[in-house]
């Protein structure tokens, strides 16, 4: 163990942040897309079924297919790595923003319409917040899965924990297979308590009694 | 103050039109509740008012300004409105809520604050449910709370869109007459929708009754009760309220006892008993020297207090219900049935007792609205005098 520590330790701390990066990047750019396009959804949810079930067939596509995919276009490193693993962030995001703002209670809605809010007053200060709860669960389911397929990203030379992964399984080395793994496990587990801890801080003040976040 | 010119409203180019071609004009301080079965287009008419539904032919004015001629959201900034489903935002506070047009007219902080504190009183509610949230009050203080929202920006109109019918009888009961009260202090113009005939009865000026998008009959409630226009409103106010109709109209000041039997409160029990006894009754209204109501005393406390205590005031009921001389006689009787009481107190505004509302003066009444003109009603007597 001491051992294994002294001679990959440095490596594994910089291989970590490697993957937190990685997966981060991906997780910002799913969010900064996928909460505004699911609000925009909300809009026309003739089309937003129809949208997301299509999101949900390019899900579907295995994730090593969709790496070696990018590469022509993009090359190999973190980039495409962090692109592919976007595409995957998209879908519970999306969904779930798209599903907490349609299912806004409608009276609420109709209230603040005929109060005289605008369209815009409309999401900042009514479906935004109260779709919020929902939206950061879908922020965290998808953060989980994105840290541990950041795995593959060692696959196009993206780096990260997935490096030992693949090293272990080319030398049989069990060692670094697990120094691979157990990190990327751990990652995952603290980002989701984190993420638990914000939706339930980010859940607005009156909402807390009927919306209890899932442990 | 609202006028309706030939409004239609369409779904689709073919078919019957959800509204058609409605004329109605309404005045300043109006109370009018809009009735009818489901789909008869009355929400439809009223969603149009604040623009919610847009108009498909025809103008409606308010304050002789054409409302497709205003931005729709300043329109409905100006308008007051409150649904059904309460609509409260549940992630703002009651006073967020309260002032919530006066954040969208940019108010400062202050100003919302004092508009607040202004309102909740009005509804008597303690100050500081302003910082509790929608989930800790009760349905009816929610629809109190839906209704001072309206109020907030002081719109002259307000629109109401069944908003008592999610409430349980005797909330919706008390919030009826609060909301009538606090209707007549404002002066608002009130348009109200309702599929509930009893409802529309207490608290209209005037009631419009429509079908399949036209107005059947647009009246005061005394006058459609004495003359409905066709079978389909009698069917509609059911053959009971017909018959009713009479007391309907009648206000308890119509029927009044001129004076009840009262005593001061400091008039010892053994003066209440000489009293009661002199006047021949079994309970004594307690007034003070300014005829205020102040409670009511029975045989039966003195008679289990007569040792104990020495003064009426230390006995007496202080939880006394009463009614104005210009309540109607149909939701006082409702009321004396519902709590068992054997009288009801009549007071003026100032709680300076009038005269009072005995059972005996309601089977008066009955018996004159039988027996005075109604040989309609033959066969109604044998069951009647067997009761």
């Amino acid at each position: 163990m001491t051992e294994f520590f002294a001679a990959h330790g440095s490596d594994l701390i910089y291989k970590t942040g490697e993957h937190l990066y990685i997966s981060l990047a991906a997780i910002l750019l799913g969010i900064i897309v996928a909460v505004p396009l699911g609000i925009a959804l909300s809009r026309v949810p003739k089309f937003a079924d129809r949208f997301i079930s299509l999101v949900g067939v390019l899900q579907t596509i295995p994730s090593l297919a969709i790496l070696a995919f990018f590469i022509p276009f993009l090359g190999v490193g973190k980039l495409p790595a962090i692109i592919a693993l976007f595409f995957y962030s998209l879908l519970p995001i999306l969904r779930n923003t798209y599903v907490g703002v349609r299912d806004v209670d409608k009276g609420i809605v109709e209230a603040g319409k005929g109060m005289g809010m605008n369209t815009w007053q409309s999401i900042i200060k009514m479906e935004f917040p109260l779709a919020l709860p929902v939206i950061m669960a879908g922020i965290r389911l998808s953060t989980v899965y994105l840290i541990g397929w950041a795995t593959l990203a060692a696959f196009i030379g993206g780096g990260g924990l997935g490096d030992f992964i693949f090293d272990g399984l080319n030398l049989y080395r069990p060692d670094l297979i697990l120094a691979g793994t157990i990190p990327a496990t751990i990652l995952a587990v603290i980002a989701d308590r984190l993420l638990a801890v914000l939706e339930t801080k980010m859940t607005p003040k009156g909402l807390r009694e009927s919306y209890k976040t899932a442990a | 103050m609202l006028e309706f010119k030939n409004v239609t409203k369409r779904y689709s180019s073919q078919g019957r039109p959800a509204v058609n071609s409605l004329n109605l004009k309404i005045e300043k301080g109006e109370f009018v509740c809009f009735i009818g079965p489901s789909g008869c287009g009355k929400t439809t008419t009223m969603k149009m008012v604040n623009r919610l539904i847009d108009i498909s032919e025809g103008q409606i004015l308010i304050n002789g300004k054409d409302i497709m001629k205003q931005n729709p959201v300043e329109l409905r900034r100006s308008i007051g409105y409150v649904i059904q489903q309460i609509g409260l935002m549940p992630h703002m506070t009651i006073k967020e809520n309260i002032v919530l047009v006066g954040t969208l007219l940019k108010w400062s902080k202050e100003e919302k604050d004092a508009r607040a504190k202004e309102l909740i009183k009005l509804v008597d509610l303690p100050e500081d449910y302003l910082d509790k949230y929608p989930h800790e009050l009760s349905g009816g203080q929610q629809q109190r709370i839906g209704v001072l929202r309206a109020l907030a920006a002081n719109p002259p109109l307000i629109l109401m869109d069944e908003p008592f019918g999610a409430l349980d009888p005797i909330t919706r009961d008390s919030l009826q007459d609060e909301f009538k009260k606090l209707q007549r202090e404002l002066g608002k113009t009130i348009v109200f929708v309702t599929h509930d005939m009893d409802e529309a009865l207490k608290l209209a000026d005037r009631i419009v009754i429509m079908r399949d998008g036209e107005i059947v009959q647009a009246d005061t409630p005394e006058e459609i009760l004495r003359n409905p226009a066709n079978e389909f409103v009698e069917e509609f106010l059911g053959k009971e309220r017909l018959i009713q109709g009479r007391p309907d109209v009648v206000t308890v000041g119509q029927i009044t006892g001129g004076s009840p039997v009262t005593i001061e409160p400091q008039a010892t029990l053994k003066t209440a008993l000489a009293t009661m006894k002199d006047k021949k009754v079994d309970a004594l209204l307690v007034i003070d020297s300014n005829r205020k109501l102040q409670g009511y005393i029975d045989i039966e406390m003195v008679n289990l207090n007569y040792k104990k205590a020495t003064t009426v005031e230390k006995v007496m009921e202080t939880d006394l219900f009463a009614v104005t001389e210009d309540s109607l006689l149909r939701d006082t009787v409702h009321k004396i049935l519902r709590r068992g009481a054997k009288f009801v107190p009549v007071v003026d505004e100032e709680n300076r007792l009038t005269g009072i509302v005995t059972r005996a003066a309601l089977a008066n009444l009955l018996y004159d609205t039988i027996w005075g003109d109604g040989m309609e009603l033959e066969d109604e007597k044998p069951k009647l005098r067997a009761l």
